[in-house]
Parts: C-alpha cells; structure tokens; sequence
C-alpha cells in the first residue's frame, strides 16, 4: 500500500474481517435467484428469433398450447402498449418503454439473433423446452447489418425506420428527415487541434477495432414472479438494482410501483450487465394468467445471444508529441456499436478516452449506431476499456519514436487537480501522477527480461466514477450489536464495506455490525450498484447514520447520569465519557454498556436515512505485464502482472485487490481470448464458455496489486469507487507488451492467436 | 406427462430415494428433485464446474451425468463438505484469503479443490491451477483461490 | 451573474456562442433565464420541470444531484454533459 500524507488513521477501515455473507457461500446456504423454489412454481422459457434482421409474419402457439402441462404462451401483444417514456437504464443510459419492450418481446420486426418471439410456461422445465418446438413462427428475413462502420454507411439496411441522429442527450430530437443508423453524435473538444498538430514534431495516427464482449457472470439471468389475487406482484431475481426493476415494472406492465416488491437475491455476477430486466416481465405476466408463481432461467447460449455485451467497436486515434514528449494535440474517433437499439457506452468512452492526460488540444466525437446485434449493456466501465486501448497503444508507439520511457512521457503529460475534463468541469484531488510514480518505482518495472519472445508493456486505466441514493436503517439489539438494513444489492463486498464503516463511525468493531439487504417494500429508496457507486454512496450513508447513533447516545447516557448534555461526548474509541461523579471518579460507558441499558430508560435506540451525495472520486489505475509470444501458433502467455491503483481509501483490502484482480483478468480476457464471432448471416457462432473463451486458471499468473491511497476529499472516508477502474489498462498493456517482444503492434482485439500470427505473417512479407 | 423413475444414491453421506424425470441430469435432480441447490448451474453443458460434485471418488460436472447414472452412487455435493461443528478447513482458507466475491462458483471450487487434496494433498500452483482450469470464476481473477487452496493444503500437512 | 458553458453539439442552437451569462439562483432560474434567448437550447436540457434523462449538470466542477434545484452563486460556472453512470 501506497497512502499519501492526507490519509488519516483508522481502527476498523484498513482491516481485514471476513464477510458476513461469507459462511453461507462456503456452504452452499446463500440464495440466489436460482435457487428460487416456491409451492405450484411453472418454468418459463423463450421462444428466439433464429434470424439476426426479419419480420415475423406469423406466430401460431396452437401446438405447444395442445402440448400436456403447458398452462401459457404469449407475445408482444400480452403487454400493454408501450410508450415513449423515458427510462433511466442505470449507467446514464437512456431507453424508451417502446425500446426496452421490444427488447423483451418483439412486435412486428426482430433486430438480431436471439430476439423474443414468444414464450411459455409449464409444469415442468423438460415440457416447457418440448414447447419451444411446436411454437411455429414464420419470418422474412431482411439484409443484416453488423459491422458498425457498414451500418453508418448510406446504403446500409435500416434498422429503425423513425430514427433520426440525436446530438448529445439521446432524447432531445434533432428535426432531420433521413432514416438513419447513427442514433445519436456527440463531441467534446478543447483548444486548437490544428495549430496543436502544427506545433507537434511526430504524429502518429491508428485504426483500431474491438470485438463485442461479454460480462461473463457465471449466474444466468433469471426471475421468478408472483403475481397475487390482490394484485400484489413480487418479483425475485438477480439483479444489480432492485428499484430500477420495480420501476421498469411497472411502466412495462403499466401498474404502480406500490403494487410490486422486487426482492434481490444474492447475485451470482454482474458487472454491469444485470442493470436490464429481461424475463422478470414475463414471469410477471405469465403469473397473472396462470395465478402461479412462474420461474424462468436462460441458458447460457441465451445469456451470449441475447443479454447485453458490450459493444464492438472501431475507432481512431491520431496524437501529436513535440521531441521532449509534450502531447501537442489529439483527434479521437469513436464509433460503437449500440445493438438493436440505441444505446451504447460512447459516451462515457469520449470522456474517459484521454483521462490520464492534460492535453491542450483536443477534438473526441462519439457515434452510436444501431446494428443487427444484442443491444448492449453496461459492462464494467462501459466504453472505456476499447477507448482508452486506442490512445494508449498510440502513446506507447509515441514513446516508442522519441525514445522516452512509456512511464516518464506519462509523467509529462499527466492530469492533475485543475486539469479540465472533456465534459468541461475541472479534475479535483485525484492520483494520476501518484499511480505513475508508484509504477515507475515498483520492483516489476525495474525488473531485467530475459529471454526471447518477451516484453514488457505499460497502460493507464481512468473511470469518472459515480454515487447515488443509498437508504439504511440501524437498529441498536440490547447485545451491543446492530441490525443494519439496506436496499443496496452486494456485488463486490458491500455489506463488509458498509458495516466496517458504521463500525468505524461509531467506535465499534466491524463484526457488531450485522448487514442485510432487503426488498424494496422493506426499505427506502435506493440506486443501482453500478459505477463503482455503492462504496462511496453507502459509505456516506452510514457515516450519517453513524453520526445521528451517536447523538441519540449521548442524549440518552446524559439522561442516565442525569448531567448536562453538553458534558457528556462520545469518543471514536466507542466510550461515552461524562463527568466525574460525586466520588470523582469518570464516567464512562461503552457502546455495549450503553446497548444493555437502553430498554430500560427509554426505550431502544434506531436511525434510518436516505442519502444522495455528490462528490464522487474520480480514479486512475497503472498496469505493467510481462508477456510471451509464441511465433508458432500466436499465443500469447502472461508472465507477470502488476496492477497499481489509486483507490481512494482502500475500506477492506483484501476485497479491494479482489476487485482488481478480477477486472484484470476480464482485460486480459479482452485482450487476448474472448471474442463474439459472427456468421454473415449476423449469427454468433461461439455462443458457450467453450468457444467464447474467457481466462481460466491457466491463462493467468498472481496477480500482484498496489494500493495507492490518495483519499477521496468528497467523501468523509476519502471512498473512490475501485471496481471499474483494473478492467482498463489490460488491452493496451498487453498489446505494448506483444509489440515490445515480437516488434509487431497489433490494433485488433482481441489479440488471438489468429491475429498474432496474421500479423507476423505480414511482417515477413 | 414424461416418464419418472426411482433412484437411490448416497448423497453427503445419506442414503436418498429420490424421483427423477428420464431426462433429468444429476444437476437437475439435485437442484429441483432433491432441494439441494447449492450446486449451480452456470452453462448446463460442462464448461463452467459451477456444479461439480464428487461421484464415486471422481470430479464429475453434474450437468453432464443423468440423473438414471447415479443409481447406488456416492455423491458429494458442496452441503456435504462441512462438519456438523463446523467449516473444514478448505472453507475456513476460501473466507481467510478472500477467495470468494459473488459466491456462485465457489461451490464448484470448494468441491473441485476438494477432490484435488484428496488424491493430491501437497499440489504446487501449477497443480492447482491444471487441476482448477475446469471452473470458471469471473470475480477473483483466480489469484486469492489458489492461495486458499496452498494454505488449506499447507494447513492439512501440519 | 451565472456562466453556462455550451457543449459543441448543442451550440447550433446557440448561434455558435460557447459561453451564456445569465442570472439565476438555481439551475431551474439559469435555465429559465437561457431559454429566454436560447427558447431551442432550453428545451434540450429541460423536459417536463427535469433535467433531461441522459443529461448531467455540472456546477463549479461538481456534478450535481439536486437536479433544477440545485443552487448556483454569483460567478459559478455550470457545464452540460451526457449522464454517466457505469457497470
């Protein structure tokens, strides 16, 4: 760990307790809404358009209706009718109802393979697939679209005969009469590109592309519905934000929000990609016709096909460098493929793309278009890791031609507190330099390679980060402990952050506190668990509620020794002193103490709130691997990794470098291994953890983290989000690395085997 | 209606008549017949050793045996690793070293590293990781599983 | 005296001009207060007494919560971005 001076001491934040959901994990107890069994339950499945782009002629159920235990099929048509309400999609996306149902059930038109038809429920999973069958459904297929520079073109087949390019804000319409695939542009720029790139003394200019990739979570999606007699619908599924399930709910289904309780399970993985309701609907209606509870589950081939990866994409990148490494000017194009509807990370890519760096000239636009694919979702810094692998492989080709160590051109050009964003507010405190400077000094950078086919690569990582509405409540047991209640779905170890820092906030240890999280009739309201949010936003919820505790408690200690209030203080060791009494000796009370005594003079003690803060910590992450090519068949093997980051203020270590290690090995998956692989007909043809090759155990060494620790100044931890950050740096670290050992840059992700020795191949022409 | 049929097996140490669909997997049985739905299903092809068991001494992926194959099988599922007082070690090491983030392939890892240690109680990381490559986990990047499995080992040989 | 700061693609309905003073004590006056030269611009930052979904505020280099409400001081400098959130 590396802290700067401003990082205060802590008892409880910085230790490492083990989880509270940790037991059940290890003994197969944790729930997960897959697990969901109840009395009369029906299996829903999904009848799939075989088709990437066709109208749907004709659908006829009669035959799977005639089939023994099947209870119901439906279609588009057992929705209400959509409107164009707006929906929040949770990472700043924006949809419409219209959008997102056709994402669940298609109407008229299927948009890419995999798409709902139909579907339908039954006694038992075996007959529901049976029904799958004999649910006959007539297309005409229409020309595919699925390469995102094909469908900007004006000959490309259209998908969205209403769709018009919107500038910046996807629901502020721009009057153009053109059908169009480019659904909407935006443009951040900076100074004076020309004169930038007139000052510079090389220019370097690359074309890139990255493949359509996929969270991976090992949990498939799945949601079980309840819809009672009293119109009571519960819903229990896996999901990153049960609040945003109720409220796509109900405007899907077009009842109050009051009518429904989502309950989250326990996730089995998210990363971005379960901030989408997909079956929960149709459980739902399925559950009104039948008046059983309706599970449904996609099978992994479902989840490839047709949940939200994130996009492919192609972008440009040309930067400008005078001869002592001063980046003079940058010209980044980003277009990104949103799926069958609007709707892709561009955005948040444009502003992450040159985040490491103060450069004084700039121009970034963004596309986002529409193609015959999965619509995507979010997924762990949507946008940023194909963004910020242009522009990094292209500052370490610029090292490379000046001859400057790829770290100490960082150094030069690094943002810092008062660097503007491409978004025009100025950067606060944030660790940009601090993370170079621990790269450059750690033992891996400093370290000889040795032997052939070897090299060493070094990338940069940024994430804006984001907070959010956070509710609790906390509940004093005569024990000395605390019931803590929260909305806030745990992805990444939420409930050990959050009880570690009401524990810290009151003096206590961490196991006192006893987290739970609960639907959303049995608490307040509560954001996504999304960009990186839920450690800084529940963080500052339980300082808040940490802080109204300890009033109540010193209110209630100055009761029992019946002195002035203003006498009594409670201290950040958890005692409550008073002054002295009659005999001269202190008064003194700890948490516990005081725990025992509050039925009996006054009654127990709790404290609810709901917070929404802003202030969100901004963070950068370093990567530096070594790697090994294989010039026979183009493997790449990792030979050791390093990741440096600055975390803010690192809650429970040991789950900090968890996620860091996590989202490396998702980069390094990106980089070298996974991949959606199309069939002309716009047909994935590698749909299972076979053949979508993500890193195992094999695929990767130790991964070896740093934690920097520059504290977050908006948060009263100094929190910044950490999870998004590690899955960045990896593809541009590893293609450095290839370049520095074979003497090849590759501008293709992932960088297969296939790509490698196509790359070689050419070389030797 | 499809056709059910009876089956007897020793499941975590218990003999267990259960009703089975012909076409059910042992996953399948386990989950949705028996109630034991610790084992997970992540891709119901063998790809991913969310549900692995130990059958009859051997490391099987339950989604890729019928439920009709288990007829006087021993089986252990992840229920059956603990001790009634309390975590075997292995369990104890995956908490310890921070081996588990969402939780739903670890399951799978507990009872692959299991029958690892039992035919190799001293693997080096390279063992481990050949032995391993068959569960796919998405959260930890692997690195605090595999430290989990050397202290459980080196725990074992003290 | 308040600065709005026009992103390029909103700047068409802008006349080109990059930055707006106007009064106002919450961004829901600013706002008011640019509509009145700028009637387009308003109307793609504000829907129906909200921010746009898929806009963010930012005021003095802080993204706001507080959506029209939010308080802005003489001098401040407010910037209009796409909203960001993450996985």
């Amino acid at each position: 760990m590396v802290a700067t001076p401003e990082k205060p001491q802590y008892k409880v934040i910085g230790t490492r307790p083990i989880r509270p959901d940790g037991t059940d994990k290890v003994i197969g107890r944790a729930e997960y809404g897959i697990d969901v069994r109840l009395p009369g339950m029906l299996y829903g499945r999904i009848k799939r358009s075989p088709y990437a782009h066709a109208i749907i002629k004709r659908i006829d159920a009669s035959k799977a209706l005639a089939l023994p235990g099947v209870k119901a099929v439906i279609t588009h048509d057992d929705f209400p009718p959509p409107g164009d309400t707006a929906m929040t999609m949770g990472e700043g996306g924006v949809s419409t109802a219209r959008f997102m149902l056709e994402g669940i059930m298609a109407s008229k038109k299927v948009l890419y393979r995999g798409q709902p038809v139909a579907a339908v429920c039954a006694t038992d999973h075996h007959i529901a697939e049976d029904a799958l069958e004999l649910i006959e459904v007539e297309y005409e297929p229409l020309p595919v679209v699925s390469d995102v520079r094909e469908a900007m073109s004006d000959a490309a087949p259209v998908l969205h005969e209403n769709l018009r390019t919107r500038d910046m804000a996807p629901l502020s319409q721009t009057p153009s009469d053109k059908p169009t695939n480019i659904a909407s542009h935006l443009r951040f720029a900076r100074g004076d590109v020309q004169a930038g790139f007139a000052a510079a003394d090389i220019v370097v200019e690359r074309e890139f592309e990255t493949s359509m990739f996929h969270q991976g979570y090992i949990e498939p999606h799945n949601g079980t519905a309840f819809w009672n007699r009293d119109g009571k619908l519960t819903v229990w599924c896996s999901t990153q934000g049960s609040f945003s399930v109720r409220a796509n709910l109900a405007t899907l289904l077009q009842i109050p929000v009051s009518q429904i309780n989502v309950i989250p399970m326990e996730i089995g993985g998210g990363f971005g990609g379960k901030l989408v309701v997909y079956l929960e609907p149709i459980a739902a209606v399925f559950s009104k016709i039948t008046g059983k509870p309706v599970k449904m589950m996609m099978t992994r081939d479902e989840v490839f096909e047709a949940t939200g990866p994130t996009s492919g994409t192609y972008i440009r990148v040309k930067m400008g460098a005078k001869k002592d490494g001063t980046l003079t000017a940058a010209e980044v194009y980003l277009a990104y493929e949103a799926g069958a509807f609007p709707g892709s990370p561009v955005g948040a890519g444009a502003t992450c793309a040159l985040a490491p760096y103060d450069i004084e000239n700039y121009v970034i636009d963004g596309y986002d278009v529409v193609v015959n694919k999965p619509k995507t979702a979010a997924y762990r810094a949507p946008g940023a890791p194909a963004a910020e692998f242009a522009v990094e492989s292209v500052v370490n080709e610029i090292a490379k031609q000046l001859d400057i160590d790829p770290i100490d051109l960082r150094l030069k050009n690094a943002a810092k507190e008062g660097t503007p964003r491409p978004t025009g507010q100025k950067f606060g405190r944030i660790g940009a330099v601090e993370v170079m400077q621990a790269m450059k000094d750690h033992p891996h950078y400093k370290s000889e390679i040795q032997g052939p086919d070897r090299g060493r690569g070094v990338a940069m990582g940024f994430w804006g980060n984001v907070g959010g509405e956070r509710s609790a409540t906390a509940a004093i047991n005569p024990d000395g402990t605390i019931k803590l209640v929260v909305g806030n779905v745990d992805i990444g170890g939420t409930r050990a952050a959050m009880a570690m820092m009401l524990a810290e906030t009151l003096g206590i240890s961490a196991e006192q506190v006893h987290p739970h999280v609960v639907g959303t009739d049995d608490i307040g309201a509560t954001g996504l668990t999304g960009g990186s949010s839920s450690a800084f936003a529940i963080g500052w919820t339980m300082y808040e509620l940490g802080l109204e505790l300890r009033k109540k408690l010193t209110e209630r200690a100055a009761r029992i020794w019946e002195v002035p209030e203003d006498q009594v203080t409670y201290g950040d060791d958890g005692v409550i002193r008073g002054p002295a009494d009659a005999e001269g000796k202190p008064r003194e009370m700890s948490f516990k103490e005081i725990a025992g005594r509050l039925a009996r003079t006054g009654g127990a003690i709790s404290a609810g709130l709901t917070t929404q803060k802003q202030g969100a910590g901004p963070a950068y992450g370093g990567h530096i691997v070594d790697v090994e090519v294989d010039r026979e068949t183009g493997k790449v093997t990792i030979l050791r990794y390093t990741a440096v980051q600055d975390v803010g203020t690192a809650i429970h270590p040991s789950y900090v470098e968890g996620q860091i290690q996590g989202g490396v090995a998702q980069g390094v998956g990106m980089a070298l291994t996974e991949e959606y692989y199309w069939g002309p007909d716009g047909r994935m043809q590698n749909a299972s953890f076979l053949d979508y090759r993500m890193p195992t155990t094999l695929d990767l060494p130790m991964i070896d983290t740093v934690l920097v620790e520059v504290p977050n100044p908006g948060h009263p931890y100094g929190v910044r989000g950490v999870g998004e950050v590690p899955i960045v740096p990896p593809m541009p670290a590893i293609q450095a690395a290839i370049a520095d050992a074979i003497g090849v840059n590759l501008y293709k992700a992932p960088m297969s085997p296939r790509v490698v020795l196509e790359a070689l191949l050419d070389k030797e022409r | 209606m499809t056709e059910r049929i009876i089956i007897t097996a020793t499941i975590n140490d218990e003999e267990t008549q259960f009703m089975a669909d012909m076409r059910d997997s042992l996953l399948d049985a386990l989950r949705e017949r028996i109630g034991l739905t610790g084992t997970k299903e992540g891709c119901n092809n063998g790809n991913c050793g969310a549900c692995a068991v130990i059958m009859d001494g051997r490391l099987v992926n339950s989604c890729c045996v019928m439920a009709a194959e288990v007829e006087g099988s021993e089986i252990t599922t992840v229920e059956g690793l603990a001790e009634a007082d309390g975590l075997t070690p292995l369990q104890e090491a995956f908490l310890e070293e921070a081996a588990l983030q969402c939780g739903i392939c670890t399951p799978g890892f507990l009872v692959a590293s299991k029958a690892l240690l039992d035919v190799n109680p001293h693997p080096s990381e390279h063992e481990i990781r050949f032995w391993l490559a068959g569960n796919l986990c998405r959260c930890t990047g692997y690195d605090k599983i595999i430290r989990a499995v050397q202290k459980a080992a080196a725990q074992r040989g003290a | 005296m308040v600065t709005v700061v026009i992103p390029s693609p909103l700047r068409r309905f802008s006349g080109g001009v990059e930055r707006v003073e106007v009064e106002g004590a919450s961004l829901r006056q600013v706002f008011e207060n640019l509509g009145r030269h700028y009637p387009e611009l308003r109307d793609r930052i504000v829907y129906d007494d909200d921010l746009r979904p898929g806009i963010a505020v930012s005021i003095d280099d802080e993204i706001t919560e507080d959506g029209l409400l939010a308080r802005v001081r003489d001098g401040s400098v407010v910037h209009i971005m796409p909203a960001m959130g993450g996985g």
